[in-house]
């Protein structure tokens, strides 16, 4: 059994067997292995019993259960409205320069993963940025290297 | 402070929820909805529905399993108002869920959290454990437990949020069944907003007649709002309903706002010229509490290009109206800013617009023509030129 396989069928016995199971063991995957394998969901199919086509279409509806290969630390710049209209794209072209490599792509190193999401509910404090679960409001471009520098020094 | 604003403190205010509980717990549950039906608390998540009478529906259905949702699936742009309750008074919205389960007779209740929100779990869980506790104490069956989001704006839509607690694609469902009939897992569940489970609470501790008494007759009670945009006060106020645009842009404007665009992405924008006779409430133009200010530096092009690209990638794809009518509005008015479609071409868009209304299975295929046409009707120059 690889890894991965064994994951799953951990996350299967902890959550149990049914349907609604299948949300929870999805983030768990994409928690753990920052993307869903074709493996993956081969395996997460088996052990709920339905088809691997359901889990795809069912991880494929969703932003954040990403079905290619992302980095480490995944960075999404909120694009909407207000935190564009207080400048985001001088946070992203700060961070492109910073990890040079383009929006949408992944450090060679598999590190870090720089894309873009909808609204991230800090339209007060934009623009924001998450990575991972963490969030950095009031960014400025400068503010935002500092924060991926940190990032690089830790690990 | 110009005194036509009035800013209340009922959310955010710390109150003894549990002794607020264990009164709620000795009364029927007629007497609970009754408060509520009588304080015409609506929901305040943006649809507005009168929640007593949900409240009701619910309690109405036979069922081994009924469910109490909190919908924290809060992706409305301009939005926030849903996390700063969960992180301030975590307590209230839990107690909210449970009074709800009393009076419907639910004994599980669930939290949709938007993925965006994650960070949030290690306090709620903790928030959840020590609730459970205190209603040991009180002897009243209840349990709260946590769904994730996974980034998606339609799950936010109450029928939606339940095929992803299930498990499935975040799709709309028809309706009726309505999810009071047959909600999570085909039982009947009352679905409410965070907010609105707090007032809720809050209206069980004072009794309905202080928050019928604020507002209008159709937009009882406060709100809270967020504000954000070009604002030197952009944050989060607890207002009582029913003010002019006129009174809370003199409030929270920068002197120089040329449009307001209430109720988020799927709301409506508002031009200087009709500040004054525009009312922010149901009579009005309602808002799940989204207020974004623009200046007059804004081209109001790129603000409408932001929400049509928006509704264009969050539109789930289930109904055509609005999977293609979000496509086209978006390639629309870029193809009219280029000079490839002449002006006129937004009247044809206008049109595909009203069948978006019509036909569109949800709220989200339904509402994406309201920035478009008020945009398009107020600063049609701006987006031909």
């Amino acid at each position: 059994m690889t890894k991965v396989e064994e994951l799953v069928k951990k996350q299967a016995e902890f959550h149990g067997y049914k349907r609604e199971s299948l949300m929870p063991i999805l983030q768990a995957v994409v928690r753990s292995e920052r993307f869903l394998s074709e493996e993956a969901m081969v395996a997460i199919a088996k052990e709920l019993d339905i088809s691997t086509a359901d889990v795809y279409g069912t991880a494929s509806f969703y932003t954040f259960m990403d079905t290619k290969p992302r980095g480490k630390n995944i960075i999404r710049v909120c694009k909407t409205i207000t935190c564009h209209m207080k400048g985001k794209d001088g946070v992203i072209e700060a961070l492109e320069d910073t990890l040079k490599i383009k929006l949408g792509d992944t450090t060679p190193d598999g590190k870090f993963s720089l894309l873009q999401a909808n609204c991230l509910g800090w339209c007060h404090k934009g623009p924001v940025m998450l990575i991972n679960d963490e969030v950095y409001p009031e960014l400025t471009p400068q503010s935002a290297v500092e924060i991926i520098q940190k990032y690089l020094k830790q690990k | 402070m110009d005194n036509k604003i009035k800013k209340v403190d009922l959310i955010f205010e710390n109150v003894d929820y549990l002794e607020v509980l264990e009164r709620s717990f000795k009364r029927s549950q007629d007497e609970i909805i009754l408060d509520i039906i009588d304080s015409g608390l609506r929901g305040r998540g943006g649809a507005g529905f009168p929640t007593g009478l949900k409240w009701k529906f619910a309690k109405n259905e036979e069922a081994e399993q009924k469910y109490v949702i909190c919908n924290a699936d809060e992706g409305e742009p301009g939005t926030f108002k849903d996390r700063e309750i969960l992180t301030q008074v975590p307590d209230k919205v839990l107690a909210g869920m449970a009074l709800c389960g009393k009076a419907t007779g639910a004994n599980e209740g669930y939290i949709y959290l938007r993925g965006e929100y994650n960070f949030l779990l290690p306090s709620l869980l903790s928030s959840i454990e020590k609730f459970h506790d205190q209603l040991k104490q009180l002897n009243f069956d209840f349990t709260i437990h946590i769904k994730s989001g996974s980034g998606a704006y339609v799950c936010g839509e109450e029928t939606a949020l339940m095929e992803s607690m299930e498990g499935k694609r975040g799709e709309p469902r028809n309706k009726p069944p309505f999810p009071t009939t047959a909600g999570y897992l085909g039982q009947p569940t009352s679905i409410n907003n965070v907010e609105t489970l707090v007032f809720a609470l809050m209206i069980a501790k004072e009794g309905p007649t202080k928050f019928k008494e604020m507002g209008t007759f159709d937009s009882r009670g406060s709100k809270v709002f967020s504000v954000s945009g070009d604002t030197p006060k952009a944050g989060i106020y607890e207002l009582e309903l029913g003010m002019s645009l006129e009174d809370f842009v003199n409030e929270f404007g920068d002197g120089d706002t040329k449009a307001v665009q209430i109720g988020g992405a799927s709301g409506f924008c508002v031009a200087r010229k009709h500040f004054k006779e525009t009312v922010i409430g149901f009579e009005g133009i309602p808002t799940g509490g989204s207020m974004m200010l623009f200046n007059s530096t804004r081209s109001m092009f790129n603000i409408l290009n932001d929400y049509l690209e928006f509704f264009e990638e969050e539109s789930c794809g289930q109904c055509t109206p609005c999977r293609v009518g979000c496509q086209q509005l978006l390639k629309g008015i870029e193809a009219v800013k280029r000079g490839i479609k002449p002006p006129s071409y937004l009247d044809e868009l206008q049109k595909l617009s009203e069948t978006m209304k019509l036909a569109s299975k949800c709220g989200l295929g339904q509402s994406a023509p309201n920035p478009f046409n008020s945009i398009i009707n107020n600063f049609r120059e701006e987006i031909i030129y």
